[in-house]
């Protein structure tokens, strides 16, 4: 279980090749082990976005003649407490896990994370000591700790906020569609989950930026941003890929485990987490060991995807083993 | 390039900086939670009147920025305060024998997490090209991939209920020399299998791609060629250097435990410090909560600057790159 290290230093000690993507891809085709990943990371995220289409149920349908019902045509993964069809649960939950991991990822490692590795190692000086002084704050705290106060404090506020912009606009499905909950849940991941990536894409930069194609660019006059985003960005896109890979996983992982502590997606949107709390006590694993263990085996296959397609692509770009 | 006393100053000043930013950050936002202890611990009866006086007493109704430099004050001259959960007490008195609780099994956890996955992962390594190879990697890779909440309630079921083997949860305590010590009841055991499984396949899958590496080296070439003994290239020439990098993952491993102590206490109902954390906020106990952030602050930055400079010591081509550009050749 990891909050902090959602890029490990393995992988900030690799050194990366640069190569175009696509040969990437047709090296990962050959590898089986990385399809399947890829396969089971797709079928769960797949089932997740189309959640309103391929669910036979709602998240929340209580069927109250049918509790606890067993595995059956009808409810293919059985029932729980409150006769709610459990294979609908499990893909309602892939689809919090599919919002949280994305927008965590996207707004943290890819948007705050990207930009300031770029520019902490394209300008160096005074505006790296800063980032990197941040970043280091960041990484020298109990991250949990702060998770856990920040989506424990924040929570009525973040609730009360939301109101007001439904108020504003006259609508009145925002607070009721989970939203707060998400967006206090991604938005806590995201101020930790940036750090990791800035310094992969900052190590990187600080050897890129001596290049010729860098000095070119300067001399013929592009502009900084366009140095940043055009010259530089494509070259670390390698990194990227990996990079996202871990964080996807470090942030679906750290959803699960802020919501099983009751801190992360309020009930009644699913998530695993919740699920696998509802019927972790020893009584309920006895007598109803389904409910536990689909939830359980579901989460624990896309870690185990996401971590052996994060190897995978390690070893395929690392220069040393190919 | 600097010398390793001059990053090491560097380091030294810059932690104070990075505590007094965390307690800022701390105490706001526990000051801006709705509603304070005085509204938790009174209740919804209490009249309003009577809450205001408490608060006004206590300085609670004080600008918020008042507040934060009175705690700081008291905290430079020694006082960390009184907690409210537990009315009447020092914070020191609270905290600290949770945080004993915790350390116990958590330096348990540690040492069987090195010394188990480093040999385990060296193995492996070893191992490389043999039907042993999918094998270990596979089991490496599962059981660093469960995650904690997967794996508490399915062991605590495994042993507790269908085995009958250990207690289900709790803490007990023997008394040694006056000293409550608890990690020899059978109550530690399955919090200590929890956390040290997913560490040590962590540490042996590091281990492992480590030692991978350093076997391509040349002078491991050189040291079989002059006669040396398998057992002695392993254990003096490839251990040995496979290890350095394995000190700088104890502050990921830190970060880990810390997250893994915080479940583990809360389901099995440990009376550690993670559990702790959980009541401060919930009654809204500013001082302990404040209290535990700072001190476990205070040891993640500790611990990651003595990585930093034991790693420095014990291998002298590492320039502690703590400055900008220290990477760039």
């Amino acid at each position: 279980m990891s909050f902090a290290d959602e890029t490990p230093e393995a992988l900030e000690q690799a050194e990366i090749a640069r190569a175009p993507s696509f040969r990437l891809l047709r090296r990962l085709v050959k590898r089986p082990v990385a399809v399947v990943a890829v396969v089971v990371i797709l079928v769960i995220y797949g089932a997740g976005i189309f959640a309103p289409i391929v669910s036979p149920y709602g998240f929340n349908e209580p069927d109250f003649d049918n509790r606890f019902a067993g595995l059956s045509l009808e409810h293919p993964f059985g029932t729980d407490r409150l006769g709610r069809d459990t294979l609908s649960r499990l893909i309602w939950s892939a689809q919090t896990t599919v919002i949280i991991s994305f927008a965590a990822v996207v707004t943290g490692a890819l948007v705050f994370g990207v930009t300031a590795g770029l520019v902490a190692g394209y300008f160096g000086g005074k505006t790296d000591a800063v980032i990197m002084r941040v970043a280091d704050t960041l990484f020298s705290v109990p991250t949990i700790l702060l998770l856990l106060i920040i989506n424990s404090t924040m929570e009525r506020r973040v609730d009360s906020l939301f109101r007001d912009v439904e108020n504003f606009l006259g609508t009145d499905w925002i607070v009721s569609s989970g939203a707060p909950s998400y967006f206090l849940v991604f938005g806590a991941l995201a101020i930790f989950g940036w750090v990791g990536m800035a310094r992969l894409v900052r190590s990187q930069v600080l050897s890129l930026k001596q290049s010729v194609f860098v000095t070119a660019a300067e001399a013929s006059g592009a502009s900084t941003p366009r140095i940043l985003f055009l010259h530089l960005l494509p070259n670390v896109a390698n990194l990227l890929i990996v990079g996202i890979t871990l964080s996807l996983g470090a942030a679906a992982v750290a959803e699960v485990g802020l919501t099983f502590l009751g801190i992360g997606v309020q009930a009644p949107h699913p998530s695993f987490g919740a699920m696998i709390f509802d019927y972790s006590g020893v009584t309920n694993v006895r007598e109803h060991p389904q409910l536990i263990l689909f939830p359980a085996a579901v989460i624990s296959a896309l870690m185990l995807s996401f971590n052996l397609l994060g190897d995978v692509l390690t070893e395929e770009l690392s220069p040393r083993r190919r | 390039m600097q010398g390793i006393a001059g990053y090491v100053i560097r380091r030294l000043l810059l932690a104070p900086l990075i505590l007094l930013f965390i307690s800022v950050v701390t105490f706001s936002l526990g000051r801006w939670a709705p509603g304070d202890y005085v509204d938790i611990q009174a209740g919804p009866r209490a009249s309003d009147e009577l809450k205001d006086r408490i608060k006004e007493e206590r300085g609670l109704n004080d600008p918020v920025y008042e507040q934060y430099f009175r705690y700081m004050a008291n905290i430079f001259q020694g006082d960390l305060g009184q907690s409210v959960k537990y009315r009447g007490q020092d914070v020191e008195d609270v905290i600290f024998p949770r945080i004993w609780v915790t350390l116990q099994y958590n330096v348990i956890v540690l040492i069987l997490t090195f010394s188990i996955g480093i040999p385990l992962g060296t193995w492996a390594a070893l191992k490389r090209g043999t039907w042993m190879d999918p094998l270990s990697i596979g089991t490496f890779l599962f059981f660093a991939s469960i995650p904690v909440v997967v794996s508490i309630p399915l062991l605590q079921w495994l042993f507790a209920v269908k085995l009958s083997w250990l207690p289900s949860g709790g803490w007990n305590v023997h008394e040694f020399w006056g000293i409550e010590i608890g990690i020899f009841s059978r109550e530690a055991i399955l919090p200590i299998l929890i956390l040290t499984l997913p560490g040590i396949a962590g540490i042996a899958r590091y281990m492992r791609s480590q030692v991978l590496e350093v076997l391509d080296q040349d002078f491991i070439r050189t040291a079989r060629a002059k006669g040396l003994h398998e057992s002695a290239v392993v254990t003096r020439h490839v251990t040995r250097n496979a290890m350095l990098p394995v000190a700088t993952i104890m502050g990921f491993e830190l970060a880990a435990l810390t997250a893994g102590s915080l479940f583990v206490e809360r389901f099995l109902g440990i009376p550690g410090i993670g559990q702790f954390a959980f009541e401060t906020i919930g009654s809204r106990d500013y001082d302990s909560l404040m209290a535990i952030v700072l001190l476990g602050s205070a040891i993640f930055i500790m611990t990651n600057l003595i990585v930093d400079i034991a790693y420095g010591f014990i291998d002298p081509r590492i320039r502690l790159a703590g400055g900008a550009g220290a990477e760039t050749t």
